[in-house]
């Protein structure tokens, strides 16, 4: 199982504490994690990424394994760790600064 | 007894207050969708525990909450707001064409025939339309292609479609207003619509009598009365008595003419509401006193109702939709400030109280009056 952390926003929007686990066929990709939250949670679509093009809001980050993975292709591999569940897929809100 | 409640929307969540019809005990629930922006929140005419609310923020976009029993609960519905067809372009800050976004919606306006019809104003400017209460939203797309569309151009506050009317008589008949674009009719229900702005003046715009760019704050209109419009402007309070067809200036004696908020006494179409703000560089109000003003004869004759109200020390500023009315038999007025107060006046504005002091900056007042 995938493991997703969601900011706080998304936690009450989806009516989750903690983590949320996810099955995820195939390959795991950022889209295809993103796809199997949606799906479990229809309520997010359009909060982390944009209907229709599914291009991550600008707000938006996703971070695993210590790295920022925001800008990488949707498509590429997540690290085998997230994969396996050994560590979360984080989606995190950018500071707001000030 | 008559009862009313009061839903406001804040920066940081939305409030519901409420009272008996005698508006002096006040109960604060809330806040609900606590952290989000609450643009606004209304309820149906047609089935008063049907309400409509806005939320958003920058990062997770829109939301939209439905609840069926006055707020007790709610469930979201369709937060999907796809402009119809190839979206095209309106004009840029920098004069170049700039593909239509959505960013969120500004202001719900629930039919007055049926709780399942809605019409929401979007930024960038759309009127959007549900007819299955928020399953599904549709673009009433003529507004944004009319012929001046491409033309239009988002001012600071961005290019929002923040007004709409139902007009009471005439079901087919719409009003809406657009920041820095103009103010528009359909007489069709939605699919043609007409430019406004005949007898508007607009320093700040190049050609002052220009078919579009003005900037409209606000419009409103009595039901009993409904081709009588009013209009704050981003400066000028304004009057048309056919519609829209012509508009006259009716800010006569008023200190500065510079506002937000307009609107109409509950039994009486010739009173009406406004809330000086100094200027446009200044966004509070004149001389660090909170004033109403009140016209009793359809505007240029305004009255300044203070009492109740801080006359010192005061610099709010009071936003497009932060003032409501209610329908109990002495008509009720209600403000909220960006400095977190909503103010309440059982008198048409004689007198004035703060029923709540300190919520976060509110956005949007919305008042309904229930049986």
């Amino acid at each position: 199982m995938i493991r997703v952390e969601l900011p706080p926003h998304l936690r009450v929007l989806a009516a989750v504490k903690g983590e949320v686990s996810l099955a995820v066929s195939g390959p795991v990709t950022t889209r295809t994690v993103l796809d199997a939250l949606e799906a479990a949670y229809p309520v997010l679509r359009g909060t982390i990424r944009d209907h229709g093009t599914l291009k991550r809001r600008d707000f938006m980050r996703f971070f695993a394994c210590a790295r920022d993975l925001s800008l990488e292709s949707p498509d590429k591999p997540l690290p085998e760790a997230v994969a396996k569940g050994a560590e979360p897929f984080l989606v995190v809100g950018a500071l707001a600064g000030g | 007894m008559a009862r009313v409640r009061v839903l406001v929307g804040t920066r940081k969540g939305l409030f519901i207050l409420t009272a008996d019809g005698k508006r002096q005990t006040w109960k604060v629930n809330g806040p609900h969708f606590a952290g989000w922006e609450i643009y606004h929140a209304k309820g149906s005419p047609a089935d008063p525990k049907r309400i409509y609310v806005s939320q958003s923020t920058g990062w997770h976009g829109q939301i939209v909450q439905r609840s069926n029993d006055g707020g007790k609960t709610w469930e979201t519905v369709d937060n999907k707001f796809a402009y119809d067809g190839v979206p095209e372009t309106h004009q840029w800050y920098d004069g170049t064409p700039h593909p239509w976004e959505f960013k969120r919606v500004w202001h719900f306006e629930p039919s007055l025939g049926d709780p399942d019809t809605v019409y929401a104003g979007v930024e960038d400017a759309a009127l959007f339309k549900t007819t299955d209460g928020g399953k599904s939203w549709t673009e009433l797309s003529g507004l944004r292609t009319h012929r001046t569309g491409s033309q239009w151009t988002p001012g600071a506050g961005g290019l929002c479609l923040h007004t709409i009317i139902e007009d009471p008589q005439n079901p087919k008949r719409l009003y809406t207003a657009i920041s820095a674009a103009g103010a528009f009719r359909t007489d069709d229900g939605g699919k043609t619509w007409k430019t406004i702005t005949k007898g508007l003046n607009s320093r700040y715009i190049p050609n002052p009598t220009a078919e579009i760019g003005h900037c409209v704050h606000r419009i409103a209109l009595h039901p009993s009365n409904p081709d009588v419009v009013y209009m704050q402007k981003h400066w000028d309070v304004m009057r048309t008595e056919n519609a829209g067809d012509l508009w006259k200036e009716v800010s006569g004696n008023l200190p500065t003419d510079f506002g937000f908020v307009i609107d109409v006494h509950a039994h009486d179409p010739e009173t009406v509401y406004v809330l000086p703000i100094t200027s446009d560089e200044k966004h509070y109000v004149m001389d660090g006193k909170l004033r109403v003003y009140r016209s009793k004869t359809g505007g240029n004759e305004w009255q300044a109702l203070t009492k109740g109200l801080p006359q010192k020390d005061c610099y709010v500023n009071v936003l497009r939709d932060a003032m409501s009315v209610d329908r109990l038999d002495k008509c009720g007025v209600y403000f909220g400030t960006t400095g977190g107060q909503v103010y309440a006046s059982g008198d048409a504005g004689n007198t004035w109280r703060a029923i709540v002091h300190d919520l976060p900056a509110v956005l949007s007042v919305e008042v309904q009056t229930l049986k």
